[in-house]
């Protein structure tokens, strides 16, 4: 409850939040953005490294197309204008973790403008609208040790490609901030042009607030918020800080434009030591790189080529297959159990029970072992089956669950692990009258009251049938059998 | 007669010279001029004498060697070399050993041609006339010893001068070939901008910047070119235009071609004997059957403000990586990061790379960005349009290559703007990217020489050297020996 509370603090009267989110997102390309070397997380440092990352004198920067591709997709997907010419430009400042110097970014000719990301929070459907996205390098890593005054720095990092995605300053709760943090990141998994991993630092975030008396249209002093490593951490951090805002206006105060760091241990953002310097970059475009013409073929080209986005797969799954909102919802905020659905019902045509199944009991197991669907050992064959078989009466629903687990990492068909588990459900006529009318005899009392249109009575004395069955009897059978007989 | 390279060439082909006798030619004739000239930073003698001994054994095993197998060249201080050092001429490199070969340099060595020396320079390429070398000290004319031999390339271009049968790797920002060619009699070429890959070249001014030779002759500088021209995939701005056999075009005759003379090349307090040889130079074209117009440029007088502009805003980025963290020079004891970078750049760098540094970080500061390099990218593009539409005209322009000839150490060094001065008539060809090729076209009365100028349409660098070498055909300015030499 007190995390609801503080999600929607942003609406509070008299002020609203207004917030705008800087998103750093590295593309997964499989080499750097300007040379050679190999774009990959957690190797030993400095092993992924050449002259051109090093920044070594004499050596020049040549543009990965694969990197414009991704950053393209990107901004198509967003619905942006995509730049029919850009360029590169130089930002010019000072830090260990950057060899030349100078990162190669976009200045005033960014890859994307505009667009925008459709966000659901509850059941509002809100479009944040986006600045820009540009392409540029990411720098290396300052380590610094803990026990002496040494620091260390890592240059694996050095030139991966990274984009950055700029919201206008849209959100209005530290929820909505969170939600479109999400939609990017799984615009990016749909894309597949990034790992989105925010632990790792893929996907990193810095955030824009200040409030306003509700209902201004007014943009007032804001303050920035860096080092947010993960989705709880953006909306606590948010959180804290208007609140934070929000008593220094109350006391009359003015909020002074400043970059806060966010403490997660103690939930609270303090302002980054030292004074703050107005940076002049000195930006100018890299006399290294030509200015880059995206012709509009090919810009089409990768727009034929977009794969079906969250949105879209979140309706098409409630229209097409008449999942709820909340199936659809789980289903399409994980691609590959999404897939996995799919493909499980083209196997076997019935939306509701196997995206039951997929939502349940295959999400869980992606949850209990921390692996992906694809590394749980089942198949959307093998699933598809098993929800064949429950409503083929093969299995009880109830006793399908013990099947499930059987299945996972095993060869074996469904039909011969329902075997070998003795786990085939009843539906021999015979059989299951004898138990209906030992149930019948012994619970005179229900019986009287389903005769008297009790109709809650029939599950009592079907669950009686499944207990005496060890829940292997087809409870649909046994239902029809209960109400013949207790009608005769 | 000393042999040129093409001579050594054909003689190491044919088996008259070994590659060890023309490596040992080499050091011989650079160990003889190095006491008075002071033109190399280092010899490369172990290594160029190990692998002329193993291009000798190719050879003797019949193997296909490359086209310019045994022939020593040297390479300018800011050019990467896996042997030895390279420094550009800054203590803030001192010891720098670069990981890589330039282009330029594999090209050359891999047909065959061996890396004698690293040669003298202006620190990153800044200055006139090599006196502001950090690591060496001046360069000295061969001419007249008290003189300056030009820069930046004045180690190259003093060798190509003084010595035979070497290839000389220069560069070119703004005239850095050209000039100190002029003054010391040699023939400099700057190709086309992007025509040689800048991979491995010590970044000055980036999109100023281009490789070339310096020689005895315009024939030679076809020889070098064929073999360092062309696209790289490592350099974005190499070209994809395909590359020729130079010194099988400059043999192509020169009757009908027309060369324009822009009047804004003979300014105000330009050497009257400059001025004078000059026009006699142009005058032999005439006799070859070259049409001479007169043409305008009439941008000419902003090329030196925009140049000095560009580059410093460009060298003030591009060097901001020399800053004692990663490699290089590095201050001792510093007191946290900012003391590392900024005791590091100030002990490392001389007083010109400051300035320009200063002069580069301030035109990009926000504020006066728009008044002063956004200014200077504009009047570039006039600079660029002057030339594309004389050269609708004529196939060349020719000039003089410096308003002046070789002035004695120590004239102009302190005062910046009388240095930068002498480049007025090379800066444009940097500024509109065009080739330029400087070569002899006489002496003064004091026996010092006097360069003439040709530029070409962009990526027309053979019909530019076919001219240059029809002049040296018909002259012999060219082979005249200074008085300091090791051949």
């Amino acid at each position: 409850m007190a995390e609801q509370e503080s999600k929607q603090i942003g609406k509070v009267a008299p002020f609203e939040a207004v917030i705008g989110l800087e998103v750093h997102v590295q593309l997964n390309t499989r080499t750097k953005m300007f040379c050679g070397c190999e774009n990959r997380f957690g190797a030993e440092p400095n092993t992924l490294v050449c002259p051109v990352c090093l920044g070594h004198p004499g050596s020049l920067p040549v543009i990965n197309k694969k990197a414009i591709e991704c950053s393209v997709t990107v901004g198509l997907a967003c619905g942006c204008d995509i730049a029919g010419s850009t360029k590169f430009d130089r930002k010019n400042y000072y830090y260990p973790d950057l060899p030349k110097n100078y990162q190669i970014s976009q200045y005033d000719m960014p890859l994307c403008k505009g667009g925008g990301v459709l966000i659901h929070v509850g059941e509002e459907e809100r479009r944040i609208r986006l600045t820009r996205i540009h392409l540029e390098e990411d720098a290396g890593k300052n380590i610094h040790s803990e026990t002496e005054p040494e620091s260390w720095v890592d240059l694996n990092r050095t030139g991966v490609p990274l984009l950055e995605i700029v919201s206008e300053p849209d959100l209005r709760t530290p929820e909505e901030a969170g939600a479109y943090l999400r939609m990017l990141r799984l615009i990016m998994l749909y894309l597949g042009v990034s790992d989105g991993n925010m632990e790792e630092g893929s996907l990193r975030c810095d955030v824009n607030v200040s409030i306003r008396p509700s209902g201004s249209e007014q943009l007032e002093t804001r303050t920035e918020i860096k080092n947010l490593n993960s989705f709880t951490n953006v909306e606590k951090a948010l959180a804290h800080e208007i609140r934070r805002q929000v008593k220094v206006r109350s006391q009359g105060e003015e909020i002074v434009q400043q970059t806060l760091l966010f403490d997660p241990e103690r939930g609270e953002t303090r302002a980054m030591r030292g004074k703050e310097e107005a940076h002049d970059y000195r930006y100018l475009p890299d006399p290294d790189l030509a200015p880059l013409k995206l012709g509009e073929e090919w810009v089409e080209g990768l727009r034929a080529t977009l794969p079906e986005l969250p949105i879209a797969k979140y309706e098409r799954f409630q229209e097409s297959f008449g999942l709820s909102a909340y199936l659809a919802g789980i289903l399409h905020r994980d691609p590959a159990l999404a897939a996995f659905f799919e493909e499980s019902v083209q196997l076997y045509n019935k939306p509701q029970p196997v995206a039951n199944w997929v939502v349940n009991a295959v999400l869980e197991e992606t949850h209990t072992r921390g692996r992906p669907v694809s590394e749980i050992g089942l198949s959307p064959q093998r699933l598809a089956e098993l929800v064949r078989s429950i409503d083929e009466g093969k299995v009880s629903n109830q006793k399908a669950r013990d099947v499930f687990k059987a299945l996972l990492g095993n060869e074996k068909g469904v039909e011969e692990v329902i075997k070998s588990l003795g786990l085939e459900q009843i539906s021999d006529d015979s059989l299951l009258k004898e138990v209906v009318e030992e149930v019948i005899k012994a619970h005179p009392g229900p019986v009287d009251d389903v005769r008297q249109g009790k109709k809650n009575s029939i599950n009592f004395l079907v669950g009686q049938v499944m207990k005496r069955t060890r829940g292997q009897a087809n409870p649909g059978m046994v239902m029809k059998m209960i109400e013949k007989s207790v009608g005769e | 007669m000393t042999p040129g390279v093409l001579e050594v060439c054909d003689a190491i082909r044919s088996g008259k010279l070994s590659a060890a006798e023309s490596v040992a030619e080499a050091f011989r004739q650079l160990k003889r001029v190095e006491p008075a000239l002071q033109a190399t930073s280092q010899l490369l003698e172990e290594t160029a004498l190990a692998r002329a001994a193993e291009i000798d054994r190719q050879l003797g095993r019949g193997e296909e060697v490359g086209r310019l197998a045994g022939v020593p060249f040297t390479a300018k201080d800011n050019i990467c070399t896996r042997e030895g050092t390279t420094t550009a001429g800054s203590r803030i490199l001192e010891n720098y050993r670069a990981p890589y070969d330039a282009t330029v340099v594999e090209r050359l060595q891999k047909e065959g041609a061996i890396c004698v020396a690293k040669t003298n320079m202006d620190e990153f390429g800044m200055g006139s006339s090599t006196e502001n070398s950090g690591t060496v000290g001046p360069t000295k004319n061969p001419w007249k010893t008290t003189h300056v031999p030009g820069g930046s390339s004045g180690g190259a271009a003093a060798l190509a001068a003084s010595t035979r049968g070497m290839l000389h790797l220069g560069s070119d920002t703004g005239g850095s070939i050209r000039q100190p060619a002029a003054y010391c009699g040699a023939t400099g070429l700057k190709p086309t901008y992007g025509r040689v890959s800048r991979y491995g070249l010590l970044a000055f001014a980036s999109s100023l910047d281009q490789i070339g030779v310096l020689q005895a002759s315009a024939l030679e500088c076809a020889c070098a070119l064929s073999v360092i021209a062309g696209n790289d995939p490592m350099d974005s701005t190499s070209a994809d235009e395909p590359t020729r056999d130079y010194a099988n075009e400059v043999e192509h005759g020169v009757e009908g071609l027309k060369i324009g003379v822009p009047h804004e090349y003979f300014p105000e307090g330009i050497d009257p004997e400059v001025s004078e040889r000059a026009r006699e130079g142009i005058e032999t074209f005439r006799k070859l059957g070259v049409e001479i117009h007169e043409v305008s440029l009439p941008h000419t007088p902003y090329a030196n403000p925009t140049y000095v502009l560009i580059s410093a805003a460009e060298a003030s980025s591009n060097l901001a990586r020399y800053d004692g963290v990663h490699y290089g020079y590095r201050a001792s004891a510093p007191r946290g990061v900012i003391d590392l970078y900024s005791r590091s750049r100030v002990e490392g760098f001389g007083p010109e790379v400051k300035r320009r540094i200063m002069v580069g970080n301030f035109v990009l500061s926000a504020g006066y960005y728009d008044a002063f390099y956004n200014k200077a990218c504009k009047v570039r593009q006039l600079i660029r349009q002057d030339f594309d539409k004389v050269f609708r005209e004529v196939d060349a322009v020719i000039c003089p290559t410096s308003p002046v000839t070789a002035f004695p150490i120590g004239e102009r060094i302190d005062d910046p703007l009388k240095l930068y001065a002498v480049d007025a008539l090379t800066v444009p060809a940097n500024l509109a990217s065009v080739p330029g090729v400087s070569f002899p076209c006489g002496f003064t009365r004091d026996k010092l020489p006097v360069g003439l100028q040709i530029y070409g349409r962009l990526f027309e660098d053979g019909k530019m050297l076919r001219l240059a070498h029809a002049f040296q055909k018909a002259t012999s300015h060219h082979l005249t020996p200074p008085p300091v030499r090791g051949f």
